[in-house]
């Protein structure tokens, strides 16, 4: 759902860095936030709410909402959109709904 | 880059603390360390520049150009700040959240994990604005964002929708419609819900937004930029609702009694900012509704100064006025607080801080014509029932409707009996929607229904983080 910018509008090109995601590893580019990152990776739901466990995602991605929280580094509930990734960062996303990224391991 | 350098321990006690490092927050800094005022400045991002002027430091040139000339004009104040910082003269914590102030000017603030409680003579607020939530059917989707996310995604990410919708009403949508072409996002349409506003109250302010020309001519720039691209626009659009099962689909809308569907992968939302106002409010500060602006501002006076003496706010968290007025308040404060630390005389702050203060009246007369033709539907502020309203605790507009009718008194009492405003998010996202739906149920103005207690912590911080909170050795 979201994509890099074209190679042609940037000076240079995107550095990448790795990290884990629901333990497996995957390939960002380096500082953007946790939730720039999910969304690079085709990940629009990030967890799902307390109250009906329906599917949420980032909405503000200026830390106002709180709809982004995922867990980072073993800390859980984290507004990925304030916290920066970092190569060998581990996140978690809580979601059993549509999260694609890690979806293999579980099968 | 000095960022790259270990940074200075927190210490106990400052003269100047400053909340904020966007164009209001810069602004004071750069002028009280111009007068050789040492000050500390806290703010929640990784990189300096707030809202407007995001990663301006670290962002390639071809980008920075592509976002508009507006932007890159941040440059001077980061560099003037940058060069400061250097000389010592600021103390900058990025990635520092303030998370309690109260009236005695104490000051708590995270950072790395760590919590310190710190003193200030002065306390500086200048953290600027959130987007007003838009409160539609199907909005809590993963796939709905507001505006200001997809541009916080371009400007720190450089990362954009594959296709997208944008809805809602506001220069800044304008604004990204622009930045998004020039970055060749497939935009599917442009759902415009600003309503025509009367002709009469439209002429006056447009005729004293003259002496502001600059922003007609921009605003009129970027609105023909969206005519003339091939991105279908349908205005004064009504029964917005975004569809989708687990995420966002399509979104459908009605325009000139005829029904739409357009599906997308994103659906990103705007209605206009309104202040930030957690941190002020527990510090004690005096708030009042703003009618023309829909929203609530702190009461402060020219030079910016609270109804708490030590405590000057700054930018668009005073009221929204936009990034060069934001600059201009931040400046005038800057030079007020000078002049109390006995570092100008009187005379010179009325000389120095006299070109501010005129050029900001300028900036300001645009402001009534935007808050006319911008005006929110009342749909957005009073949605239908079964809109969630609180995201957090999944609070529909029909329950806050039906508690009111039972006799419910108001934003607290309503927290009590549904939960609404006590997620993680303290009201941030439901609070100008549940004063609103109570204002109408009981016909009377929300000056009158007030608005949640903000209650520190303002921001969250871990237990941890809390148990470890300790004053700094005096220094
Ligand atoms: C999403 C969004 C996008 C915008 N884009 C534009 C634009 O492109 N062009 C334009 O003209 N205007 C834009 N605006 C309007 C914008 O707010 C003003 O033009 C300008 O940025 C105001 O400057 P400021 O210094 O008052 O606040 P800001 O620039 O918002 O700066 C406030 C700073 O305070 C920090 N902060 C907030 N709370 C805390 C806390 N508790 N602890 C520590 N730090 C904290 C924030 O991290 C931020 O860096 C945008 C507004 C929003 C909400
Ligand atoms: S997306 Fe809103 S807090 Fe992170």
């Amino acid at each position: 759902m979201f994509q890099l910018i074209s190679p042609s509008l940037v000076d240079e090109p995107v550095d990448l860095i790795e990290i884990s995601i629901n333990q497996s590893q995957m390939s960002v580019p380096s500082a953007i936030s946790v939730a720039a990152a999910l969304l690079y990776l085709e990940n629009a739901v990030f967890r799902e709410s307390p109250v009906s466990q329906s599917p949420r995602g980032p909405y503000c991605m200026m830390g106002v909402c709180f709809e982004c929280l995922v867990e980072i580094d073993g800390e859980r509930n984290q507004r990925a959109c304030q916290i920066e990734v970092y190569p060998g960062m581990q996140v978690v996303i809580e979601s059993t709904t549509s999260s694609s990224i890690g979806a293999e391991e579980e099968l | 880059m000095s960022t790259d350098l270990p940074e200075p321990e927190v210490k106990a006690h400052y003269d100047v603390v400053i909340i904020g490092a966007g164009a209001g927050g810069i602004s004071v800094a750069n002028t009280l360390a111009e007068y050789g005022v040492n000050v500390v400045m806290f703010d929640e991002s990784s990189r300096p520049g707030g809202q407007i002027y995001r990663n301006l430091e670290t962002n390639a040139s071809k980008l920075t150009r592509l976002l508009g000339r507006d932007y890159a004009a941040g440059k001077k104040i980061l560099t003037t700040f940058r060069n400061f910082i250097d000389k010592g003269l600021i103390e900058y914590y990025p990635k520092a959240k303030v998370w309690y102030l109260n009236s005695d000017n104490e000051i708590g603030v995270s950072k790395s994990g760590l919590s310190y409680k710190i003193r200030a003579k002065k306390v500086v607020i200048a953290t600027g604005c959130q987007e007003r939530p838009m409160p539609i059917s199907g909005w809590h989707l993963p796939g709905v964002m507001s505006l200001g996310a997809g541009q916080i995604l371009l400007k720190s990410a450089s990362i954009l929708p594959k296709s997208t919708v944008l809805a809602g009403a506001g220069p800044l949508l304008w604004l990204l419609a622009y930045q998004y072409r020039r970055a060749g996002v497939k935009v599917e349409a442009i759902v415009d819900t600003a309503m025509p506003s009367p002709w009469w109250s439209t002429s006056i302010h447009l005729l004293k937004a003259l002496v502001a020309g600059e922003y007609l001519f921009k605003g009129l720039y970027l609105m023909l930029n969206a005519r003339f691209s091939d991105v279908p626009i349908h205005r004064s659009v009504t029964h917005l609702k975004a569809v989708g099962n687990q995420q966002f689909e399509s979104v459908s809308f009605k325009c000139n009694g005829e029904h739409y569907q357009i599906r997308a992968d994103t659906l990103l939302l705007h209605q206009g900012v309104i202040p930030g106002l957690h941190i002020a409010e527990a510090a004690g500060c005096r708030i009042q509704w703003h009618g023309p602006q829909q929203c609530w501002v702190p009461v402060v006076d020219k030079w910016g100064k609270s109804s708490q003496n030590h405590i000057s706010i700054v930018g668009d968290v005073s009221g929204i006025e936009g990034a060069k007025s934001a600059a201009l308040s931040g400046k005038t404060a800057g030079l007020r607080l000078a002049r109390e630390l006995r570092k100008i005389s009187g005379v010179q702050l009325g000389r120095l801080s006299f070109l501010s203060r005129l050029s900001r009246r300028r900036h300001q007369a645009i402001r009534p014509l935007l808050n006319v033709v911008f005006r929110v539907p009342v749909t957005y502020l009073n949605p239908p029932d079964e809109v969630v309203v609180c995201r957090c605790e999944e609070v529909t507009a029909g329950t806050i409707r039906g508690i009111t009718k039972q006799g419910c008194m108001g934003p607290n009492q309503a927290k009590a009996f549904t939960r609404c405003g006590m997620g993680p998010c303290q009201g941030r996202m439901c609070s100008s929607t549940v004063e609103q739906i109570m204002a109408h149920e009981l016909n009377r103005s929300v000056a009158d229904i007030g608005r949640y207690r903000a209650r520190p912590p303002i921001k969250p911080i871990t237990l941890g983080e809390l148990a470890s909170t300790f004053s700094s050795p005096e220094s």
